[in-house]
């Protein structure tokens, strides 16, 4: 498998990172180099493995469904680049 | 009084619970160092109001005969954690500014046993690098050198500005994290003690995340005891991390003895690898006759599936690390771009990311993206993730045959300079974790011991690996090499 041009630009604005045009042949061919070393996992039997979900088997606490915790917006606010009267402040995002 | 800085933890311990030295004391000797070795960029952020107001209160609890084992111990803390009120960046642009409202658990259990901060520690832009290189802040830089050469070396990475504040004598010890090796290879390359936890060990909450399933914090000290006294202050359960084990956290230290006579230590032969340096080889070979000559028995064992460990991980870390660092949208926290006229979301998002990530971190997102992606999610992420069960069923395999540890070398190398791998491709950097990235796969406890020089006259680690949960036993064997190898070496001062 190997990644071109247009695959690494679709990957970059999956990942919502800006990539310029002339930064693309060569992030595709760091690609390249590193799926060509994760390729080798192909060498590996893997018939009736199942896929690891936890590395220490535990069974997850259960609690009841209840509020816990709430009521400091201004905490939650005061790292924002941008909050205006008790929110979050993005860019226009409905016309 | 220079000289308090270069005191371990228990040895600190014992003279504060004399009354022979203060944590003032203590605490204002080490700000004095810090503030002497800016050229090792180890500190990126100093707190030295907060370290005062923690050491007068430690000796106040100190003077009233309450005094955890940690109390009154100046520390450095890895700016992946967390703290109230303090930078915590990860290394990266894109949380400058950061200041949580919170302390990371971890931290708040080590203040809560008295320790004391003296700052933030530099390290690779979210704990993803081998050598300090990719953070924000610069390089940290090595105390050591080669021989009377000024080249300035790596620390190791990610834990770099940990690994070189402890070695500097900046500090008592410092905490790390590790995902891959990041506390483990910078301890062998600066000569100090680093110990990676099992996994659940210590809670991952307010820890900035990398690859959740992978992190772990743990102890970066001068010795095998101040280990074993620091991991029991920032292990347990904690119902804010689900992850975290409901398991007594035992007397770690009470388990430093010595006595490993009759356990058997596993010699895996599939980290015996091509073009392995001599110096490693010959350590590792010493490393066996003096667990041999303590009463261990060494036994040949094989982890079939060692050759795999880091093409799974450079796929399961990165898709774990580019859902983690989805985050990091320019709305909650940290950097957002200036936008253009125009420019919607989606570019506030892009041209955000853009500017706050280094390289190595968009490279990692991306290729987490791509084996998460429609088509190849079964055929990069599910696979990967089926032979970590093959790689976790190899050390079962052998702690189910009677193994009580694993010895390993920690890195196949000793520090390289800072530059030396730029022109390298990302995956000849990513090798050098090859003997420390099983264990974080596995879950299993590792710790790296300092055991011997190369002969440029820098240090060499050799790595044991433990049964989950058993730290306490891990421990111990590495006491037992400690004390064998009597590893004394200390970077002449330059800085």
């Amino acid at each position: 498998m190997s990644i071109d041009l247009e695959t690494a630009r679709r990957v970059a604005k999956l990942a919502r990172i800006k990539v310029e045009d002339e930064a693309l042949p060569a992030l595709a061919d760091e690609f390249n180099t590193i799926l060509g070393f994760i390729e080798q996992l192909n060498e590996v039997d893997i018939e009736g493995v199942e896929p690891m979900t936890s590395v220490t088997p535990m069974r997850l606490k259960r609690r009841d469904d209840v509020v816990t915790d709430g009521g400091h917006p201004e905490k939650i606010l005061s790292n924002a680049p941008d909050a205006r009267e008790g929110f979050f402040a993005v860019p226009k995002v409905v016309e | 009084m220079s000289d308090l800085t270069k005191l371990t933890i228990a040895e600190a311990r014992e003279r504060l619970r004399k009354g022979e030295v203060t944590s003032v004391e203590l605490t204002e000797a080490c700000l004095r160092e810090i503030e002497g070795a800016g050229a090792l960029n180890a500190f990126v952020h100093h707190t030295p109001d907060v370290a005062m107001e923690q050491a007068r209160a430690a000796d106040a609890r100190l003077a009233e005969g309450d005094a955890p084992a940690m109390c009154g111990i100046p520390l450095g803390i890895k700016d992946l954690f967390c703290t109230r009120g303090v930078p915590s960046q990860a290394g990266s642009r894109i949380l400058q500014g950061f200041l949580p409202e919170y302390e990371s658990t971890v931290s708040q259990q080590l203040f809560d046993a008295g320790a004391v901060m003296l700052g933030k520690l530099n390290m690779d832009e979210f704990a993803m690098g081998s050598s300090n290189e990719t953070s924000t802040y610069g390089n940290a830089v090595s105390p050591w050198r080669r021989g009377n050469d000024e080249a300035e070396l790596t620390p190791g990475g990610s834990s770099g500005g940990s690994a070189a504040a402890v070695a500097a004598d900046l500090c008592l010890a410092a905490t790390g994290t590790d995902t891959g090796g990041s506390i483990r290879q910078p301890a062998a390359f600066v000569g100090i003690t680093g110990l990676k936890p099992t996994y659940g060990r210590c809670s991952r909450w307010g820890i900035v995340a990398f690859a959740s399933s992978l992190d772990q914090a743990g102890p970066m000290t001068k010795t095998v005891r101040d280990a074993a006294i620091m991991l029991g202050a920032m292990a347990g359960h904690d119902p804010k991390d689900s992850t975290s084990a409901d398991l007594p956290v035992p007397d770690f230290e009470a388990a430093l003895t010595g006595d490993v006579r009759g356990k058997k230590i596993g010699i895996p032969k599939e980290y015996r690898m091509d073009g392995m340096p001599e110096e490693i080889e010959a350590l590792w070979s010493r490393g066996q006759e003096m667990l041999r000559d303590a009463g261990a028995e060494i036994v040949d064992i094989s982890l079939p599936h060692t050759q795999y460990a880091l093409p799974a991980y450079y796929v399961i870390a990165p898709a774990e690390a580019s859902s983690n660092l989805a985050r990091y949208d320019g709305v909650r926290y940290g950097h957002r771009a200036k936008l253009s006229q125009g420019d919607g979301i989606t570019e506030m998002y892009e041209k955000t990311r853009a500017e706050g990530f280094g390289a190595e971190v968009k490279r990692r997102v991306m290729v987490g993206t791509y084996v998460l992606s429609a088509g190849f999610y079964d055929a990069y992420y599910n696979r990967a993730r089926r032979v970590r069960t093959l790689i976790k069923r190899d050390f079962e395999q052998v702690f189910d045959a009677g193994i009580d540890a694993i010895l390993t070398p920690a890195t196949p190398s000793a520090a390289f300079g800072l530059g030396e791998m730029s022109d390298a491709d990302p995956v000849q950097m990513y090798l050098n974790d090859v003997f420390t990235v099983t264990v974080n796969l596995a879950g299993l406890p590792g710790i790296s011991v300092p055991a011997g020089l190369d002969k440029q006259g820098l240090p060499l680690g050799l790595q044991l690996i433990g049964r989950p949960w058993e730290e306490a036993d891990l421990l111990n064997s590495a006491y037992a090499l400690e004390r064998a190898a009597g590893f004394v070496a200390k970077p002449a001062k330059w800085w």
